[in-house]
């Protein structure tokens, strides 16, 4: 599903932020990454939502070359792929429902079946008081609800999660990983960025470690090492 | 394509609020120029039917022979109906009418002033010369037809209408010209406001261009919301242009100049003219589409 080999990334004239990285997920798998603040975690998730090519190396999204890809293809990849981006990047004069709705309208959804697919899902994170809310007006547990369920709105075969549960207790974080999980078990490759150690540690899924531009491959703390 | 798109709010943007008043401006003076440019055209055309098929033959008096003056009259008298009798025979004539003497005196009273003066003075005679355009004879076939009448000067008008069909066209080419600078204009300021939306909307249609939409699927937005713009902006300029079109003509009907036909335009020219907003309407329309898609492919 995703295959990096030695995969280098610069932004401008500056350092490599990731080097080497060579690692390939199975489709259905559930990763954690993981690294300290600007180890490169955002980096790396660009890469793989193709907002970003490397700088050398070669990477293979669904079974695509992607320095080759045409660019409507790269539009159709992309619609496979659902994105929480760290700074959520809502919409800020769309309520809550058309936020969500977004990733449909783009795919060319009828607006009923957008309409009715889009309130089962905000109130299933628990947001049905607030459809018709614009997202300034949204608490930032609230936004990242909002952002988590366009993510998903689309069933998307890859799902990258940017610091998922970076504004919510760890209770939410828990539902909302579970959440993950549910969508994981329906088939769906999930990547999740996270600091959270302790999130890791309540869930049995391998870890991509990046320190220093560099990635190792850690099972699971309760399962052992490296 | 005609559903209204709301991803991005460019229905609140400041710098395009201004868009349909720029355009209602630019279609009020381009459907001015284009009604001049149809209204000219007609014009010389009149001009042309009307005056081809007529010319006008002088009877210049000798006066360099010092004869009596009443011999010299009788002889411009003979040569005048000798000159006609030649004309009515022959084939494409229609009419060959003299003026008579008094009226070809009207002619020159503004010029020489009435009196004496006038009444001294030896004027040529003239004739009123009406031939088929097509099958007629032309001028210099007039000219050999009246060889052997002395003092014959033979006036086709060419060349006066000739100048003045030539500056009607000139007329026309520049007011089309202006057309096209304003539809040039247009399509300039345009390009500027999708630019500077696209420029505000940049996070947007980047958060769409992540999820997936296609291009056209962002052109549409903007494009949407262009064509209505051009289509307003058309429609009230084509209105104050058709305002000022009426009150000019009824203010020049008030003068009677024969040479200048009221602004009249014909009814296939009024559609011409109506057809403005939805060209207008089309112009921003593509013109925005064009825009963003060149723009969108430079993103990765
Ligand atoms: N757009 C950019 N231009 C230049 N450098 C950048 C850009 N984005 C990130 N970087 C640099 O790349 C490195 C990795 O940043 P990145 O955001 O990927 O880290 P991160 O692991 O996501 O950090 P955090 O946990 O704080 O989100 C940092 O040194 C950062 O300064
Ligand atoms: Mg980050």
């Amino acid at each position: 599903m995703v295959r990096f080999e030695n995969v280098g990334l610069r932004y401008g004239m500056g350092p490599e932020v990731l080097r080497d990285i060579s690692f390939g997920l199975a489709p259905g798998s559930f990763h954690f990454l993981t690294g300290p603040s600007g180890a490169g975690k955002s980096s790396l998730l660009r890469l793989i939502y193709l907002a970003l090519r490397p700088s050398r190396g070669l990477i293979n999204m669904f079974d695509r070359d992607v320095a080759t890809l045409p660019r409507a293809d790269t539009q159709d990849l992309r619609r496979r792929i659902g994105v929480v981006f760290q700074d959520f990047r809502l919409i800020e004069h769309l309520s809550a429902l058309d936020n969500v709705a977004l990733p449909l309208r783009v795919a060319g959804m009828s607006p009923q079946r957008i309409k009715s697919n889009v309130s089962e899902l905000l109130s299933w994170v628990g947001l049905t008081d607030h459809l018709d809310s614009r997202p300034a007006t949204l608490s930032g547990g609230q936004q990242q609800r909002v952002a988590i369920a366009r993510a998903v709105i689309s069933r998307p075969q890859l799902l990258l999660a940017d610091e998922p549960t970076g504004n919510v207790d760890n209770e939410i974080a828990m539902r909302l990983i579970y959440l993950f999980d549910e969508l994981n078990k329906m088939g769906t490759t999930v990547i999740i960025a996270t600091h959270n150690e302790e999130l890791v540690s309540r869930f049995n899924h391998p870890v991509i470690h990046l320190e220093d531009g560099e990635a190792s491959m850690v099972r699971s703390p309760e399962k052992e090492g490296v | 394509m005609f559903r209204r798109p709301l991803d991005l709010p460019l229905d609140q943007d400041g710098s395009s609020k201004f868009l349909p008043w720029i355009i209602a401006l630019m279609v009020y003076l381009a459907a001015l120029s284009l009604a001049v440019a149809m209204a000219i055209g007609a014009v010389a055309g009149r001009w042309d039917q009307g005056l081809s098929g007529t010319m006008t033959v002088q009877i210049v008096p000798d006066i360099s022979t010092n004869e009596p003056d009443q011999k010299r009259q009788a002889e411009t008298t003979r040569a005048l109906e000798r000159a006609l009798t030649l004309l009515r025979d022959t084939p494409g004539v229609i009419s060959a009418e003299p003026l008579s003497v008094e009226d070809t005196y009207s002619l020159l009273t503004p010029w020489l002033g009435e009196g004496s003066l006038v009444d001294d003075l030896e004027i040529p005679r003239l004739i009123d010369l009406r031939v088929d355009p097509e099958t007629g004879p032309d001028l210099d076939t007039v000219k050999r037809r009246l060889k052997g009448v002395s003092g014959v000067l033979v006036d086709d008008h060419g060349l006066w209408l000739e100048r003045l069909v030539k500056l009607a066209h000139s007329v026309e080419v520049i007011a089309l010209a202006i057309v096209l600078c304003i539809a040039v204009a247009a399509v300039a300021t345009v390009v500027f406001t999708t630019r500077s939306g696209m420029a505000v909307h940049h996070g947007t249609i980047e958060v769409l261009h992540l999820i997936g939409a296609q291009d056209v699927y962002i052109a549409r937005q903007f494009q949407f919301y262009a064509m209505v713009r051009g289509l307003h902006g058309g429609l009230v300029g084509l209105g104050l242009a058709a305002l000022t079109l009426v009150v000019l003509g009824t203010l020049a009907g008030g003068i009677d100049l024969p040479l200048f036909p009221a602004l009249a335009l014909t009814p296939w020219q009024w559609v011409g003219l109506a057809a403005m907003p939805v060209a207008s309407s089309a112009i921003t329309m593509m013109t925005a589409r064009i825009t963003v898609l060149r723009s969108l492919a430079k993103m990765l």
